[in-house]
C-alpha cells in the first residue's frame, strides 16, 4: 500500500502534474541557466535537494507553525537550505557557483518549493513529503536538462563542456540567448499535453 | 566589477537591454498566471516597480552598513527575504491608509510580491554587481520598470490573440511561451544600443 503510494507520486509528479510543462511552477530560476547542461545539472540537483529537505522539515513542523505566519516560516525554512546549498557550491565547485552568480540564490523564490510544501506537506507526513518534494524535483529536472542539452548542442556544439558537434558545424547563436529558452519551454508543452491528450482520449492504452 | 555605470544608463539598461524577464527569466511564475488579464497585469506591474524600487534602496543599506560590517554574508539570503517580506507588509499599511481607492487595486497582489523571484534577483544582482546606492535604486527602478512594461505588452497581445486558432497542445501557457520568446528576440534588438551587463 505505502508502495503504491510512493510509485504514484513519483508518476505525478514526473509525468501527469509534472511542474514545468503542467503546474508552469518554478521556471523562473533555472531556465537563465539553461545553455549550459552542467550548470543545469547543478541548478536542477539544488532544486530537488531543497525541494525535499524543506518538505520534509515543514512536514514535520507544521503542527508547530501558527498559521497566520506560516509563510515566513517557510520561506525561513527553505533560504536555509539554499544558504547551505550555495556554502557547498562555494566550497566544492567554485567555478560553477561564480557562473551561476545570483541564480542560486534565486532557488528560493522557486516557486515549485512553496507550491510543494503548501499543497503537499500540509496535509502528509515527513517521509512522504521528502519524496513528494525529490520527485517533484525529479521532473524538473527532466525537461530543464532536455532543454539544456538542446540548447547546448545546438548552441556550443557540445555536451557537458564536451566538443559533439564536427568541427565545421555552425552554432546557432539564437540557441545561446534568452529566447529560444521560451521557445523550447513551449516545444515541452506541446508535446507533453498532445501525448497526454492522447492517452486520455484512449483510456484502454494508457492502462496497457 | 564596473562601480562607475552612469545611473540614467543604468536605468535604461535594466528596462530595455537586460529586461529582468526577457532576458533573465526573473518573474515568470506570476507573469504567466496574471497576464491573462490587462487590469490586474497593470496593478500588479505597479505593485512590482514600488516593490523593487524601495527594496533595493532598503537592501542596499541594510547590506552595507548591517550585514557587511557584522561579517554575516552567508545569511544574505535569509535577509533580504525578511527584507522584502517586511517592505511589502510596511507598503501595504501604508498604502491602506495613503489612498484605500489605489489598495483595492493594489491590495490583493501585494503578498504575492513576497514570492517573486524578479525582486530577490534583482537584490542578488544588486550584491553581486557590487552597485552604489544611487545605482542599485536606479536598477531597481529600472528592472521594476521593465517588468511592468513586459507584463502590459503581453497581456496586451494575449487579449487580442485569445480567441485565435492555436493547436490543441499548445493552447493557454504553451503559445503564451512562444509569445514570451518573440519578444524577448525584440527585446534583443535593443542590445546593440547599450550593453550593461
Amino acid at each position: 500500500m505505502k508502495k503504491n503510494k510512493a510509485l504514484s507520486i513519483l508518476a505525478d509528479n514526473v509525468w501527469t502534474n509534472n511542474p514545468i510543462f503542467i503546474q508552469i511552477l518554478g521556471i523562473c530560476s533555472t531556465l537563465a541557466v539553461t545553455n549550459s547542461l552542467r550548470n543545469t545539472m547543478i541548478m536542477t540537483v539544488g532544486v530537488a535537494l531543497t525541494t525535499a529537505f524543506s518538505s520534509m522539515t515543514l512536514s514535520a513542523l507544521k503542527a508547530a507553525i501558527p498559521r497566520k505566519v506560516r509563510m515566513i516560516v517557510q520561506v525561513v525554512v527553505i533560504s536555509f537550505y539554499v544558504i547551505l546549498i550555495d556554502i557547498l557550491l562555494r566550497a566544492y565547485l567554485p567555478e560553477a557557483s561564480k557562473q551561476l552568480g545570483p541564480y542560486v540564490g534565486l532557488i528560493i523564490t522557486n516557486c515549485i518549493i512553496m507550491g510543494r510544501a503548501e499543497a503537499f506537506a500540509q496535509a502528509n507526513g515527513p517521509l512522504l513529503s521528502f519524496w513528494d518534494g525529490l520527485t517533484s524535483g525529479i521532473g524538473y529536472m527532466a525537461v530543464l536538462m532536455a532543454i539544456a542539452a538542446v540548447r547546448e548542442i545546438l548552441g556550443f556544439g557540445s555536451l557537458f563542456g564536451v566538443r559533439v558537434m564536427p568541427e565545421g558545424f555552425a552554432t546557432w547563436t539564437i540557441m545561446i540567448m534568452a529566447p529560444s529558452a521560451f521557445f523550447l519551454v513551449a516545444m515541452v508543452m506541446w508535446w507533453a499535453k498532445t501525448v497526454q491528450a492522447k492517452r486520455a482520449a484512449s483510456p484502454k492504452e494508457a492502462k496497457k | 566589477m564596473t562601480p562607475l555605470i552612469n545611473p540614467v544608463t543604468l536605468f535604461f539598461a535594466s528596462i530595455f537591454t537586460s529586461n529582468i524577464l526577457l532576458s533573465n527569466f526573473l518573474g515568470m511564475c506570476s507573469f504567466i498566471s496574471i497576464s491573462k488579464d490587462w487590469k490586474s497585469s497593470f496593478g500588479l506591474g505597479m505593485a512590482v516597480t514600488v516593490v523593487m524600487t524601495v527594496t533595493a534602496a532598503v537592501s542596499w543599506v541594510v547590506l552595507y552598513y548591517v550585514i557587511t560590517p557584522l561579517g554575516l554574508e552567508y545569511l544574505s539570503f535569509i535577509v533580504f527575504i525578511i527584507v522584502i517580506a517586511a517592505v511589502v507588509q510596511v507598503l501595504e499599511m501604508v498604502i491602506d491608509r495613503a489612498s484605500p481607492a489605489l489598495y483595492m487595486s493594489l491590495g490583493i497582489f501585494l503578498p504575492l510580491i513576497t514570492v517573486n523571484c524578479a525582486i530577490l534577483g534583482a537584490i542578488l544582482f544588486m550584491q553581486i554587481r557590487h552597485y552604489g546606492f544611487i545605482q542599485s535604486v536606479a536598477f531597481g527602478a529600472g528592472s521594476g520598470l521593465g517588468w511592468w512594461l513586459a507584463i502590459m505588452l503581453l497581456a496586451a497581445i494575449r487579449e487580442r490573440t485569445e480567441k485565435n486558432p492555436v493547436p490543441a497542445g499548445l493552447k493557454g501557457p504553451g503559445i503564451t511561451m512562444i509569445t514570451i520568446g518573440f519578444m524577448a528576440m525584440a527585446f534583443i534588438g535593443f542590445s546593440g544600443m547599450i550593453a550593461v551587463q
